[in-house]
């Protein structure tokens, strides 16, 4: 059994590595073949990934994971601006000042469980996100956001102000002689990360944090965490301290959320302070409960799901509905075109709502509990259907 | 003097006004099965509760091989050798029965914490030996690889025995380990647990069950309103007035 379950994971990373890199073939077919959605599919992937660690195995809810989103967005941000726009660099700061973070605010929220979690990592977030729109200006640029921006003069004089938010140094690129023209894009040892070379860039760390993920849920240290789901109480009176585990994994997980904010900055090198608000923070749990929280490709589809209702439904105008419609009658058409467009356009939210419901209410272990139950139903149906040629479908 | 391993040393514990445990001393020497008998809200599970660190004691402190417990986390107590196995069966209803078994059995040899997120489970090959023999002991082996919550009262009080044993404590803590069993599993699990006896290990037991601390008690003690009113021999206790009239006299033994 052992055996077949480790080659069974490494043919679930395979097929997995197939489809992502694939997208952008595969996911033209349903208009979603462009860089930056297909960006966005992974980048939302690996968030999502990292925080089914943390509630998918130990059942702890965080609703403030998206403050280290946004503090991995300014810390590569910082990166592009001080030293370099070559990403590695950006991407290993990133993540390390999210896993700071996520230790700190971990240590005081796991003090607590349940709903009373839920509200500590949210008020951090919050916190967070107020502390980055206001007093954090010198390091987030407020409301306006941290850009890359043109360099400073070389030939700065005695009484020349340098203010870092406006003026870059990118020290390593600059003793490296690196010429610029404008603002520039980042980059991996020279190749461009924009459209589909930055897509690849996501795809490839995806990959890899889906290949950890595995692992992870696989070890000794993803078995406690299942049982700390499962029962915490008993686990302590069976001689594990809980409360490290618990930190490794809250830790784990903001690590995921800060490389996904860096990929983030990678593809776009802006922060705001909007990402680290608690609405960024409910769209991860919506995504991993979509997809189907504790479950590994789960909460990677819920992310692509969600992402792709987000910018495929908000596109559909009234034009575009006008012309769906256009077969029926003026008078339907109108009524038609009034209902649906409260789904479409600015009103997706309530596709999502709606869609959200239907899951929670039917499938309550997310789309891949609707996977398995029709893996089920096949297998069934075959078998009865089929009983004789069982060499056949034992293969 | 035979060893003493757990001491209970002038324990108090109210809850409000109700006095739950008032001055218990009690003594638990190596290698015995103690148990402790006593009607219904005399205050046993109390008492096994301020052993494992569930309940601090208003005063006074229980002391395990020189160690005061009193105070300590319930992980800490554990990982100094005492394991308890609960009334109501705590298992770990979403994970399998092996994986159920693994756990205390990971806790036993790496202790409270060890980081060890890379390499997967199914690579403990020696542990996982030990946890199946163990299973298989149990009559639990055709059930391993199903998960816990799908599995009768009974063989999940079976499994949290597992549980408890897979660690070879030192004092093995019993809350009333055939309550609610049919009389058939009740004898198999005595048999088990006389075969646990023999292997040494010191055993405290609550239980209702008469037949069950007869077969089974080197020692009892009787508690009552939150006193301990008679300590013996299972003959001693047969025929001491004090506990017919307080306990054995209602139950018609």
């Amino acid at each position: 059994m052992n055996g077949n379950s480790a080659r069974g994971d490494w043919l679930l990373l395979i097929i997995f590595a197939a489809v992502v890199l694939t997208a952008p073939f595969t996911l033209s077919y349903i208009g979603a073949g462009y860089p930056d959605l297909l960006q966005k599919f992974a980048i939302f992937g690996i968030f999502a990934i990292g925080f089914n660690i943390l509630f998918g195995l130990t059942g702890y809810l965080s609703f403030g994971h998206a403050a280290f989103l946004g503090v991995g967005s300014y810390a590569s941000v910082w990166m592009f601006k001080l030293f370099t726009m070559n990403v590695i660099p950006a991407v290993l700061f990133s993540v390390t000042i999210a896993g700071i973070f996520a230790l700190m605010i971990g240590f005081v929220s796991l003090r607590r469980s349940g709903i009373y979690f839920s509200i500590i990592t949210l008020a951090f977030a919050q916190m967070s996100y107020n502390l980055a729109y206001s007093v954090l200006s010198p390091i987030t640029n407020g409301e306006t956001g941290l850009q890359v921006r043109h360099l400073a003069p070389t030939d700065r004089g005695p009484d020349y102000v340098l203010k870092l938010v406006d003026e870059d140094l990118r020290w390593i690129d600059q003793a490296f002689g690196v010429v610029e023209d404008g603002i520039p894009i980042t980059n991996l040892f020279g190749i461009k990360m924009s459209g589909f070379e930055g897509f690849y860039f996501c795809a490839v760390l995806l990959i890899i944090g889906f290949f950890i993920s595995i692992r992870i849920s696989r070890s000794n240290f993803g078995m406690m965490l299942r049982a700390i789901k499962s029962n915490q109480n008993r686990l302590n009176y069976t001689g594990i301290n809980t409360r490290p585990y618990l930190l490794a994994a809250f830790v784990i997980s903001g690590m995921y959320a800060g490389l996904a904010g860096s990929l983030l900055a990678v593809t776009d090198p802006l922060a705001g302070a909007e990402r680290m608000q608690w609405t960024a923070s409910g769209e991860v749990v919506l995504m991993t409960i979509t997809g189907g929280a504790g479950t590994l490709i789960g909460p990677v589809l819920g992310a692509t799901i969600i992402k792709y209702f987000e910018n495929i439904f908000s596109a559909i105008n009234e034009g575009i509905l006008q012309n769906l419609f256009s077969f029926m009658p003026e008078g339907l058409m109108d009524i038609f075109v009034a209902v649906v467009g409260m789904f479409v356009g600015k009103g997706w939210h309530l596709t999502l709502g709606l869609l959200f419901m239907v899951i929670v209410i039917f499938l309550p272990g997310g789309l891949m509990e609707g996977v398995r139950r029709i893996g089920n139903l096949f297998r069934r149906s075959s078998k009865s259907a089929a009983p004789q040629p069982s060499s056949q479908a034992a293969e | 003097m035979e060893n003493v391993v757990l001491h209970v040393n002038d324990v108090v514990k109210t809850f409000g006004g109700l006095h739950a445990l008032s001055d218990i001393d009690l003594a638990v020497r190596e290698g015995e099965t103690h148990a402790i008998i006593g009607p219904n809200g005399a205050g046993k599970s109390t008492l096994l509760n301020v052993c494992i660190g569930r309940l601090e004691p208003d005063s006074g402190v229980v002391v395990f091989d020189g160690e005061i417990l009193t105070g300590k986390k319930p992980h800490e107590i554990n990982q100094l050798g005492v394991a308890r196995i609960f009334q109501t069966p705590e298992v770990f209803l979403d994970l399998t029965v092996l994986e159920n078994v693994m756990v205390p059995a990971l806790a036993k040899r790496d202790g409270a914490f060890k980081m060890n997120a890379y390499w997967p489970i199914s690579r403990e090959k020696n542990l996982r030996g030990e946890v199946e023999a163990l299973l298989e002991d149990m009559g639990l082996a055709d059930q391993a690889n199903q998960v816990a919550s799908t599995m009768s009262r009974g063989d999940k009080r079976r499994l949290e025995l597992a549980m408890g044993l897979i660690q070879k404590p030192r004092l093995l803590l019993l809350d009333e380990p055939t309550a609610g069993m049919a009389r058939h599993d009740t004898n198999a699990t005595i048999d088990l647990l006389k075969k646990i006896k023999a292997s040494g290990m010191t055993k405290v037991i609550i239980e209702h069950d008469m037949h069950v601390v007869f077969s089974l008690a080197d020692r009892i003690s009787v508690l009552a309103r939150g006193k301990i009113i008679a300590q013996g021999t299972p003959d001693e206790i047969k025929n001491d007035p004090k506990v017919k009239e307080a306990y054995l006299g209602e139950e018609q033994v």
